[in-house]
């Protein structure tokens, strides 16, 4: 598995130690966590899985992107695969950057591209023991710049 | 070409990976228009599903040429 891509359990004060710079004032952490709330339906984890070398080329070009937006920005990302129990995190974003305005912003960039783009499916197990994909759209989300006339503010939003 | 699926569509087609032949010119969409018509499970798929080519997303009228690998991807769920 590459930079981005883990099987173990996220260790997010490496990620922020990965992230951070002398001359970086601002450090932005998201976490996306497996959710067991009141539209789910006693969801006890979460299968994930990926088209792994595409979810790592994925993930260079969105943090890549990033760096290009954000230029004094550090951006350190794990992305989970496998089983997650419901409460762990699934994802951690850190963004560090010279100002606090630039860390927010990359950092709610890289989770909003991740959403939209990176080839990763979940499963919920439930606690009844029957096992569902998670269509978050019900229907099929578009790259960037795709011409068939949906924005990416058109997509749906599932933190 | 390789053809891949992932996740539902692997269930639904019942494997991970086929090989396709096509005359070429071809693209994407003739790649879909074909494991539809091949496989069985894959009349399932949707007729414009999400798709990539070499690792990049891609328009359904994207050329393919002899070697690339094609993927099917279900809606997107990451994060």
């Amino acid at each position: 598995m590459g930079e981005y891509l883990s099987r173990e359990p996220i260790a997010v004060d490496a990620l922020i130690a990965q992230a951070a710079a002398p001359d970086c004032g601002g450090t932005c952490v998201f976490l996306g966590t497996v959710r067991n709330g009141p539209e789910e339906s006693g969801v006890a984890a979460i299968e994930y899985s990926a088209y792994d070398d595409m979810a790592e080329a994925e993930l260079q070009r969105i943090v890549g992107d990033a760096r290009e937006r954000w230029p004094g920005a550090r951006i350190a990302l794990r992305h989970r695969l496998g089983h997650v129990a419901v409460g762990e995190p699934s994802i951690a974003i850190v963004a560090a950057a010279p100002h606090r305005a630039q860390a927010f912003e990359a950092c709610r960039y890289v989770i909003e591209e991740v959403k939209r783009r990176l080839p990763v499916w979940k499963k919920e197990i439930r606690r009844d023991g029957s096992e569902v994909w998670v269509d978050p759209s019900g229907r099929p989300t578009v790259p960037p710049g795709l011409p068939d006339g949906r924005r990416p503010s058109d997509l749906p939003t599932h933190a | 070409m390789t053809v891949r699926f992932f996740a539902r569509y692997a269930e639904l087609v019942g494997r991970e990976e086929a090989a396709v032949l096509l005359s070429l010119p071809a693209t994407v969409a003739d790649v879909v228009r074909r494991v539809r018509e091949e496989l069985p499970g894959a009349r399932q798929l949707p007729e414009r599903p999400l798709a990539a080519v070499n690792l990049k997303h891609v328009k359904l009228d994207a050329g393919v040429r002899d070697g690339d690998e094609v993927a099917f991807l279900p809606p997107v769920a990451g994060g």
